[in-house]
């Protein structure tokens, strides 16, 4: 393998343009210091080579992915892609490279720190849509569902997979608001879109009341003489609690007149 | 009565049930109906106790015909008493399932009327639920203790995962304590399910159309600390229970006191949570580390170590096992070096297949090396620059917590001159008022 080189690669950030760095670096027989993505200026000392998309030099590399580097190897850089951190095409790259040079079984060398710092990303990735995938709260809006999120990574392909499956009889729309982009699913289709910005609509009564039994419920089952917050939040991380219905401490409407205008 | 009370009261009387898990039943969703189970189970939230809410759990009725000294629904309680209509329970449990607030239905009862007659309606609700909603949902239901063989064979067909409670550890305390159950009461229905779910296990494999039944096995839970019972008959029991019912999970619960009664721990005693911890740390050994009963505890230390967990324990009574070699043991041995757990020892296997690992190459790939660097070699070397005493081989092993509580173990100050000793003879003159 090349040193690295005294060059800064910049792409447009797509799964395609990730695949022409991967070729331009092999043609060129050199590694990138790093890689840019989006347009943004960086003031930098290296010279920074604009990497086009090509989708014909892409599909030659994705073509490559199953019989050079074996199918784990391409499902750990795909889910590794939806890291939302620094440093992530870099670190697809040089395991991509490792990869042409040691064969299918570097997805189990995972003491190599190429394989282990996209083996992370993809931990934190799977992680995150794991925990989403209990910390979605929908709300029934006109008898669709309609949740609001904020995760790190992009994780909504794995979450539509997930609750499209489960509520496959529901209108769902799922909004990604660090990402800017949405699932939609209306029964047996599934897309997901940018959407700039989206607010949901007021909830009505009958949610209302869903929401509130379900914080109530949610407070009767803690047991007082084992509270535990420390523990609370170690599974629980505090990032989620702005889109938790239980988490708002909203005045407690049982005990307040309001209870009966809610009914 | 309102279903939002009902809701309070009966997930209030519920809460001291500690299973909550949604694992072990793998169902994809499906046209025309309302769900999914995913085989690890999927935690939804976590109460301020830290534990998780997976399950919307609650009591069917809580006007109990028993009288249990520990159980606030006993009959003799004076206590606001409340029962769901299958309807109702139904609805409820939809609607929190689409909002995805829960991964399920947890439903348990107190014995209302008879045995036979709640378990019908527990029934009822369930039958609702699968064939009215088509809800493909978990739901784990609570075996009656005492209702017929027929009616927990049609709970088990509409559940994923059934359970019996064993209540106390022994036999005696059971009789002490719930004078209306008794041992034989409690295995009956507890046989009942794993030959049932044996059965159903061959007709899946002969019938294209046979049900599932409890695909997700069955559990039962303890309270520990009611009664004078060892953390060696604990142990004992639960593997047996997994050996002879096939159980999947054994729960402890430590006991809280609610109710004031002679034969029961005061109320001002603190729940038992450390030994409720270890007891759950010994049932993972047991589950997935190829440990016996016998081997953690035995009749000259009846009880657990409260500074060591129990695999740490073991390791330090066994160093003759020790060290081992990372890049050559085979992974029952790596599974008992403290610190190594289920997936670092697979890590392991799958990364030393190409090239032999080095302690960095252990780090990277993600080993926690405070516990494990004392009892394992790699390429027949330790850890350099380790040094092993009597009190860092300790500080290393006991988890921070518990470091705490070590005589000496308190972070002090650095310095240059040894600090001034206090005599004897200082003590006495300010005694005596001299100083």
């Amino acid at each position: 393998m090349p040193d690295r080189s005294n060059v800064i690669y910049r792409s447009d950030g797509s799964f395609d343009g990730l695949l022409c760095c991967v070729f331009e670096s092999f043609a060129r027989r050199e590694l990138p210091a790093a890689i840019l993505t989006g347009a943004e200026e960086q003031c930098s000392l290296l010279p920074v080579r604009e990497i086009p998309t090509d989708p014909q030099k892409a599909a030659r590399v994705h073509a490559s992915i199953p019989g050079r580097l074996g199918a784990a190897t391409g499902r750990l850089i795909e889910s590794a892609f939806l890291y939302g951190g620094e440093g992530r095409e870099l670190a697809i790259l040089e395991l991509m490279r490792a990869g042409y040079r040691l064969g299918p079984r570097v997805a189990s060398m995972l003491d190599l720190p190429e394989v282990q710092t996209v083996f992370s990303m993809r931990r934190a990735v799977e992680n995150e849509a794991h925990h989403l995938t209990g910390f979605v709260r929908f709300s029934e809006i006109r008898g669709a569902l309609v949740s609001v999120i904020a995760p790190r990574h992009f994780v909504l392909p794995l979450l539509a997979e997930h609750f499209c499956g489960r509520f496959c009889e529901e209108r769902l729309l799922l909004y990604d608001r660090t990402h800017r982009a949405a699932l939609f699913y209306q029964p047996y289709a599934a897309q997901i879109r940018e959407m700039e910005s989206f607010e949901p609509a007021a909830p009505d009564q009958e949610e209302l009341r869903f929401r509130r039994m379900w914080e109530d419920y949610f407070h009767a089952t803690a047991i007082g003489t084992r509270a535990n917050p420390a523990c609370q939040m170690g599974h629980m991380p505090k990032r989620f609690w702005a889109h938790l219905t239980e988490m708002q401490r909203q005045p407690d409407f049982r005990l307040s007149p309001e209870k009966t205008f809610l009914k | 009565m309102e279903v939002w009370d009902k809701l309070t009261i009966l997930a209030d009387a519920a809460k001291y049930d500690v299973a909550c898990t949604s694992s072990g039943s793998d169902r994809a969703g499906a046209k025309g109906s309302l769900g999914s189970c995913s085989a690890p189970g999927i935690c939804h939230s976590f109460s301020a106790d830290g534990r998780c809410v997976s399950l919307l759990k609650v009591l069917f009725s809580n006007a109990c015909s028993y009288d249990c000294k520990y159980c606030q629904s006993r009959r003799s309680n004076d206590f606001v008493r409340a029962a769901f209509t299958p309807r109702e329970l139904a609805e409820l449990t939809i609607a929190f399932y689409r909002r995805n607030y829960i991964e399920g239905l947890f439903l348990s009862s107190a014995v209302c009327r008879s045995p036979d007659w709640t378990c019908e309606r527990m029934i009822e609700t369930l039958r609702l639920l699968r064939e009215e909603y088509r809800f493909r949902g978990y739901i784990h239901v609570k075996a009656i203790p005492g209702a017929s063989g027929e009616l927990i064979e049609r709970l088990g067909l509409l559940a994923d995962r059934m359970s019996v409670n064993i209540e106390l550890p022994s036999e005696e305390g059971l009789s002490r304590l719930a004078p209306d159950k008794t041992r034989e009461a409690i295995l009956r229905p507890m046989a009942l399910i794993r030959n049932a779910a044996a059965q159903s296990q061959e007709e899946l494999v002969k019938y294209r159309h046979a049900r599932p039944f409890a695909p997700a096995g069955q559990s039962t839970q303890m309270i520990v600390g009611a009664t004078a019972d060892s953390d060696l008959q604990i142990l004992r029991l639960t593997q047996a229970l997994y050996r002879k019912y096939q159980l999947k999970r054994v729960f402890f619960s430590a006991y809280i006191p609610l109710v004031s009664d002679s034969l029961l721990p005061a109320l001002e005693v603190k729940p038992p949570l450390l030994r409720e911890h270890r007891l759950y740390q010994a049932d993972w050994l047991l589950r997935y580390y190829g440990f016996a009963a016998e081997e953690l505890l035995d009749e000259q230390n009846p009880s657990f170590n409260p500074l060591l967990d129990p695999k740490c324990n073991w390791a330090l009574n066994h160093l003759e096992e020790f060290p081992v070699e990372v890049n050559t043991a085979p992974l029952e041995r790596l599974l008992r070096v403290p610190g190594i757990g289920v997936r670092s020892a697979q890590r392991i296997s799958a990364a030393r297949r190409d090239r032999s690992l080095d302690f960095d190459g252990l780090r990277r790939i993600g080993v926690v090396l405070k516990r494990a660097q004392y009892f394992i070699t790699c390429c027949g070397r330790m850890r350099e620059g380790l040094r092993i005493s009597q009190d860092n081989l300790l500080r290393g092993l006991v988890s921070e917590r518990c470091a705490a509580d070590l005589p000496g173990m308190q972070p002090a100050q650095l310095s240059l001159f040894d600090p001034p000793r206090l005599t004897q003879e200082d003590v006495m003159k300010c005694l005596t008022g001299q100083m």
